[in-house]
Formats: C-alpha cells, structure tokens, sequence
C-alpha cells in the first residue's frame, strides 16, 4: 500500500516536472530573435502571405493563448508540424527515437562493463599497483567529459589508425532493408549477426566516447563498494570454504556491492544521453541529437518544442525505472 | 606429540611496520578442543585468520609454518591452499548478524560449497542441509532454508553459521569468539550446541575467546597470547590449578571463575601488571620493534 | 597527492601568463591570413616554415598564435561563468539545505525541471535566442549548471546542519543567520572550492562545444573550439590544426578537475 502511494507520489512529480519543462521550453524559444515564418517563405512573399502562415501556425494570438492552444495538443499526441522538414513533429522525433536510444544503450552496455572490469581488477589487485593504475585511469577518463574523448578517438581510429567508422550509422552501401528505425534490435531478431556487427562497429566510436566517463564513475564507486564488503564477515567465511578470490568477489561480495553503483548508473544513465546531443553531431550520427541541433539552427519551433520534451520524458522515466529496480533488487525492502 | 593442527613459529607483521606474532606455536589434536585466549588486540583472531587462510593484505607472514592434517599450508600456492583448507577446516565466525550474505538465502548459503568445492549431487546437498539444520535444533528446517538472513533472530543465525561449519565434515573448526555478540542468556545454549556437535563429530576445534569462563567450559588446553606472543600453554586442569605465567595467574585471578561460584571479581594486582609490562616490554625490546 | 596539484596548478598558471600577455606573447597576428603560407607543418616536420612553430592552418594563421588568443577567451569564460554560476548556485543550495522548508521545495523542483534538460541541447537553445557572443556563452553557462551546484551544496548543509555543533551553536544563543555563516560555511568550503575549479573545466569544454557548433563568438574570434572545427574537417591534410587545440583543450580541462579534487583534499579538515 505504502508502495503504491510512493509510486503514485513519483507519477505526480514526475508530471510537475514534464510540465516545468514545457513551460521553460516553451517561452523560452519564444524570445528567439529571428522570425521563423519570414525563413520559410521564398524572397519576395508579401505581407498578405507572411500573415496567412502566422494565422496557420498560431503566431498571431498571444503568448498564452498559443499556449494553452499547444498544451492542449500535447496532451491529445499532436506536437505540430515541423517547420523546416514539413513533417509531423512526432513522427520525426519518434523516427529518430530509436537510434538515439540503440546508441546509449550500446554506450552503456560498454561502459558496465569496462567499468565494471577494472572495479574488479581494483578490487582483485587491491593494495597494489594495479589497483593505482586503475585509479589513475578511470581519475583522468572521469575528468574529461565525452566530446574530447570523441575527439580523441576520431583522431586516434578514424584518422590515425583508421579501424573504425566515424561518420553515419549505417554504411551506404549496407543492403538490407529495415522495417523498422530499431536497426540493431531488428537485425539481431532476423538473426541477421552479419548486419549486427556491422551497425555495432559503426556506432563503436560515438558509444565508446560516451561510455568512457560513465566507465570511470563506476569503475570508482564500485571498486570503493567491493573493498568495503570485502572486509565483511560473510565475504571472509567464504574465503575459509575454499572459494577462489575471483569467486568470492563476483558471488559473495557485488550482489551486495551492485546497489549504490546501480542506484548512480541511473542518474548518470540520463546524463550519457544528454551527451548523445553533441556526439551525434560529430560522428554525423542520424539521431535525435544531431536533428535537435539541425532545429536550433534552422529556428524550427515545433520541432526543437518535441525533441526536449522527448528528452525530458525520457529521462524521468528512466529515473522511475531505476528507483522501481532498486526496491525490487533489494531483498529487505522487498521483503518488507 | 604432533597435533592435527600445528602451528610451529609463525611470525607475522604488519607491511612495512611492527611484528604483531612473534613466533607462536601451538598445537590442536585431533577431535580435541584447544582454546585461545587473550585480551583484545593480543592476536589471537590473527592467529585464526592466519589458519584460515584470511589474513588482511595489510598482513604478512615472516616465518613459521602451519601444518594442517600432515601438510604445510605456507609452502602450497594460494589456490591450493584455499582448497585445502576449504575442504579440511571451517569457521564459526563471532558476529552473526554480519557473517551471512544479506543477499542470499540461507539454504544456498549452506549447501554452495558442498556443491562448487565438493562436488556433492545438489540432492544430497540440499538432504545435508536439512540434516544438519535440524541437529542444531532450527524448527521449521524447510521454512528457514528459503528465508533470507535478516528473517532470522540472531541466535538463530548462530545455530545456522554452526550448521554450516559442520554440514562438510570438516576436521578441524576455528571458532572465533562465537559467542561475544550474543545475549548471555544464548551464549549457553550456543556453547552447549558447539559441544555437542563437535563431540558427535568428533571435530578439533581450536576455540578463540577472552573469557576463561567458556574456555573452562569447552576446552581440553589451551595457550595463553599476550602481546602478540604466547606466554603459557597448559592442559586444562594444570592451568586452572597452578598457573606458571605472571600474566595467567592475573587473568584467572581477574575472572569469576568457574570453581568459585560466588564469582567475586579480582582485580589485577598492579604489581601484577607491573610485571607483566616489564617482561613484555624487555621481550620487545629484544625482538627490536618499539612498544 | 600533492604531484597533481603542482602539475595541474603549473599549466594553468603557464596558461594563464600565456593568455594575459597574449599580444606580446604570441609571434603572429592570430587573425593575418596568408595563402602563400596555408596548411604550414610544424617546426620539426619538412617544409616548415621558421617561425611558425605549429604550423598554420588552411588559410595561413599561426596555429600557435590563434591558440594562445583562444586562451584568453577560454579562461575569461571560465573565470566569469566558473564564478558567477557558483555564487548562485551555491546561495541557492545554502538556502534550500539551510532553512529548508518551501524555498527548498521550490529550489529542488526548479532543479528537477533543469536535470530534465540534456544540458548541451539547452545551451545550443540559449544560444540561438541569446544570440552568439562572449556574454552569450557566460549567460548560457550560468542559466545551465547552477543546478550543479545547488545540487550538491544543499545536500551537504543539510548534513552538516545535522550535526550536533549547528544544534549546539543554536543553542548557545545564536541567531540562524549567524549559525549558517559561522558553523556551515566553513565546513562547505572544501566541495565548493573543488566544485568551482571543476565549473572552470566545464565552462571552458562548453565553450568549445558551442564554438564547434558554430554558435560561438564570431568566426574570426580565434576559439579552441573554433579551431578544432576546422581543424576537424581537414584533418587528413593538416593534423596539426586539430591535434594542439585538442591536446590543449584536453590539458586544460584535466588541470581543472585534477586542481579541484587536489584543494578539496587539502583543505578537508577531515583529511587534512
């Protein structure tokens, strides 16, 4: 009962939230100087003509009316017209959607386990100079965020060593045809392993960039979490019945270990998806990102409106998500 | 006389810093108890850790060996070791509330290493299990299999660690202090059950504790650790009677003891103390290392 | 402990001499175009040219020069925004940890509704409807991560107000206003200090971001980010344009965070 009513407390805040961003979204862009109607027209369009797709587009009521006008849509699944593609918003955003989502969970897929190996290796060769070592390096990897590190591989395996693909997430001259925007997903389902190596070694670059800081930050609160149990009682009665350490380290000590790491892989979760904005944009990746930004310069409202409105729904679901794993992982709350 | 357990010499220290063991030796014969006692910070759980093969890294061993069942344990490699000892000795360990994996259930907990280091059938582990629950005297054996730990009182959670010990056959058991985290009221019943079960077993079992008390009760001999060397190592009967060490004599004088049931509580004579400090103090300075 | 803070505190201060006497520091007009001189090798390689130490880029710029112009701009960025965004963001983590109640109720919503924004989509946006510019970019920074240190400042008051020195402080007599001054501001100084210097980093990387994309300063205004935009695009046949800008940048970004971490274990009382 209790459950429900925290679960029903976050479905409420979470709607507050969704709300606060629209509203700063929506008069935000609002003040951008620069008439998006005047952009569409070809030169030479008359007055008569720049008043028509005010009308058509609802420039010409006041702020709030356009509004409530816009929430009132929202709230029915309309997100308008892209101005600049002239396409329904929601059919564009949801179009990009899903490589934006296959490339953050590539990312994070990486960043677990990397991070989580070097944790281990930490907590394996703890009090040694592996264990600096690893420190070293997930201190620096942690310090740099994900644009220099895309830069740093873009010129270490795409120009210097060129092993990997910097540009696209589909070679052009892949035949095969999706049904779907869910291309690896997709392709693994048609057994088709081929083409999922393929889309995995194009989007390696863009998803090891992001992953990188997510790596570190695990790679320390988890390594910190494994030693702390590692001194515990029920760690050191499974050293006496004849376990190896690598044994006891993954069965005895990260179940218990995992929480906290989990807890944080969540927030950063949201924050590595941020990054999908700008490392879209270098590696020329065709997602959600790299349209918002082609929005922003093309000044096209209902668009820019869609795509941070995706974003901010997106991450409070996830943090819902993650909190939801946490009570279920945890066996005395589950228990309770 | 060559014990099941026999430890000859070991020397440990802290890396980079001062001895904490200076050559302890000590014996524990098969199916026999032999107890350890020392104030806290005497060493005498490093020694256990030492058998078992637990030692913090921060620990190392300088010298000595530790001959388990006819072999010596410092001159295997470290996996073998931990099988060695893993098949041949157990821990019953001080804390119950903390020697259990919260995030296992209890049956698992008891029969994974029957399965993973043994290689029993899952069957006969599972039947092990159960068996050796309801020697410890758990009710409902089925119901506390599937339970996790924090579902469990602590004095259950005692009889389910001793359970565990037991469950492989092991022939020697290191029980470090396993009775100081209880209520006084459990420790009894805790010590009676440990007696018990090692005599149905016929188990040697070298008996961490500072309490004479429990030591009078369960022990066959023991060794007496001060300051990280072992000052006296008697049959039961000859230490409570005449005890040669300054140190000893102070300790039982300082315990209510089990042959005077008034339990009027000595303390230490400061000359006592005195003495002892002396002696500690010249060994040290002997051994080279600052007090 | 103490390697990395004379390493990072080193280059900072190097780089700091360098953007301050850029004029006379620099050997070259950061802005002179020569296309006699265009895609000029650094000094060590074939066909370079004396005086031009790291070459030029596709237009004849000396990539050295526009580098140490392009310091003043990053390190102006990060000195302003670095600070302004930790003075308010820090009063607004201390009020909402401090007096708790409905200013912390409003301040924590205000920062769920700014961690659902991805932050760089959020800086391109107030960007375009703050227009390009160096005050832009201050602003931007500003607007976007006091959230940061709001964040983190609150849940430390609110665990030092916890301990039994604020209780005892309230006790003897003191007024609430005075406890925050006297008791928790110092003890909040170590994460603000490392927080700032870290902002610095942060300030300076956003910066460059928005250059990359474009919507910076102007074009001519010599930026790091500037110059890894060009330098990214003809990378095959100059790697110098894009390599010591990002080698620069890089430097700088792991100076700041690695200073932060450095000061903040040096001035924790705890670990000190």
């Amino acid at each position: 009962m209790t459950l429900l009513r925290a679960l029903f407390m976050r479905l409420l805040t979470m709607a507050i939230t969704l709300f606060g961003v629209a509203v700063v979204v929506f008069f935000l862009i609002r003040v951008v100087p620069g008439n998006p109607i005047a952009m569409m027209l070809p030169p030479g369009a008359t007055e008569e003509d720049i008043t028509r797709l005010q009308a058509l587009y609802g420039f010409d009521k006041s702020l709030f009316q356009q509004f409530l006008i816009w929430g009132g849509d929202v709230l029915r699944g309309d997100f308008g017209t892209s101005i600049s593609l002239r396409q329904p918003v929601s059919e564009l955003v949801l179009g990009r959607l899903p490589a934006t989502l296959e490339l953050s969970l590539f990312a994070l897929v990486i960043a677990i386990l990397l991070g989580g190996l070097m944790a281990f290796l930490g907590t394996l060769y703890r009090h040694s100079m592996a264990e600096a070592a690893v420190d070293v390096t997930s201190g620096t990897a942690l310090s740099v965020p994900d644009f220099l590190w895309a830069l740093v591989l873009i010129l270490l395996f795409g120009v210097l060593w060129p092993v990997f693909s910097i540009s696209g997430r589909v070679s052009p001259s892949l035949d095969f045809d999706f049904a779907t925007n869910f291309y690896i997903i997709e392709a693994a389902l048609r057994l088709r392993f081929d083409v999922v190596g393929h889309l995995l070694g194009r989007s390696f670059m863009p998803a090891l960039a992001l992953a990188i800081p997510l790596a570190a930050i695990i790679a320390q609160l988890l390594k910190q979490s494994l030693k702390e149990t590692m001194h515990l009682d029920y760690v050191t009665l499974a050293r006496t019945k004849g376990y190896s350490e690598t044994w006891v380290i993954l069965s005895e000590a990260l179940p218990n270990a995992v929480l906290p790491t989990l807890t944080l892989i969540g927030v950063q979760f949201t924050f590595l998806i941020g990054g999908t904005v700008i490392i879209e944009r270098l590696f020329s990746y065709e997602g959600l990102g790299n349209m918002a930004i082609d929005a922003v310069i093309n000044r096209d409202l209902p668009l820019i409106q869609g795509i941070v409105l995706l974003f901010a729904a997106l991450f409070t679901v996830i943090n819902l998500v993650v909190d939801m794993l946490c009570v279920i992982l945890n066996p005395k709350l589950r228990h309770a | 006389m060559s014990g099941f357990l026999d430890i000859k010499g070991l020397t440990l220290r802290l890396r980079g810093g001062p001895t904490i063991l200076r050559s302890v030796s000590l014996r524990v014969a098969s199916g026999k108890v032999h107890g350890l006692v020392g104030e806290s910070g005497a060493g005498k759980s490093t020694i256990g850790k030492a058998v078992l093969g637990t030692l913090p890294r921060a620990i190392e061993i300088t010298g000595g060996e530790i001959w388990l069942d006819g072999v010596n344990l410092l001159a295997l490699p470290p996996r073998e070791r931990r099988r060695r000892i893993g098949a041949t000795a157990a821990l019953i360990p001080q804390d119950p509330l903390t020697a259990l994996n919260p995030s296992k259930r209890i049956g698992p907990q008891i029969t994974r290493r029957l399965i993973d280091i043994l290689g029993w059938s899952k069957a006969d582990a599972n039947r092990r299990a159960r068996d050796i629950l309801d020697e410890v005297h758990i009710p409902d054996v089925a119901r506390v299999m599937r339970s996790y730990p924090h579902e469990l009182s602590g004095g259950m959670r005692q009889r389910v660690l001793i359970a565990s010990a037991f469950a492989a056959e092991p022939k020697l058991i290191v029980a470090d202090e396993p009775t100081t985290a209880l209520d006084v009221t459990v420790q009894k019943q805790i010590l009676r059950l440990i007696n018990e079960m090692r005599a149905r077993h016929g188990t040697a079992l070298l008996f961490v504790t500072h309490d004479l008390g429990v030591v009078s009760k369960v022990c066959n001999s023991l060794s007496v650790l001060y300051a990280g060397k072992v000052v006296e190592e008697a049959q039961m009967h000859r230490f409570f009677t005449q005890p040669i060490h300054p140190y000893s004599r102070a300790l039982l004088a300082a315990t209510p003891t089990y042959l005077d049931p008034d339990g009027s509580l000595q303390p230490v004579p400061a000359e006592v103390i005195q003495e002892v400090e002396t002696e500690v103090h010249q060994h040290a300075q002997r051994a080279g290392y600052d007090v | 402990m103490g390697a990395r803070l004379w390493l990072s505190g080193t280059w900072l201060g190097l780089l700091a001499l360098a953007a301050l006497f850029a004029p006379w520091v620099a050997p070259h007009d950061p802005l002179a175009q020569d296309l006699f001189l265009g895609r000029l090798p650094p000094f060590w390689m074939d066909g370079a040219e004396p005086g031009y130490w790291l070459g030029t880029d596709s237009l004849g710029r000396d990539v050295l020069s526009r580098m140490i112009h392009g310091a003043r701009i990053a390190l102006m960025v990060a000195l302003i925004a670095g600070t302004l965004t930790c003075l308010i963001g820090a009063t607004l983590g201390v009020l909402a940890g401090f007096y708790r109640g409905w200013s912390d109720r409003i301040i924590s919503r205000l920062v769920d509704i700014w961690m659902a924004f991805p932050p760089v989509l959020f800086a391109i946006l107030l960007i375009a409807v703050l227009g390009p510019g160096l005050l832009s970019i201050i602003l931007a920074i500003v607007i976007i991560d006091w959230t940061r240190f709001a964040r983190v400042i609150r849940a430390e008051t609110l665990s030092q107000g916890a301990m039994d020195y604020v209780a005892s402080a309230q006790v003897a007599g003191r007024t609430r206003f005075s406890t925050m001054i006297a008791e928790i501001l110092p003890n909040i100084l170590p994460t603000v200090i490392a927080l700032l210097t870290l902002e610095m980093g942060i300030a300076v990387i956003v910066e460059a971001i928005l250059s990359f994309v474009n919507l910076s300063i102007s074009t001519d205004s010599p930026t790091w980010g500037g110059m890894i935009a060009e330098g990214r695009t003809s990378v095959h046949q100059a790697w110098w344009v894009l390599v010591f800008p990002l080698f620069t940048l890089f430097l700088t970004v792991l100076s700041f965070s690695q200073l932060g971490e450095g000061l903040k274990d040096r001035f924790d009382p705890v670990l000190r």
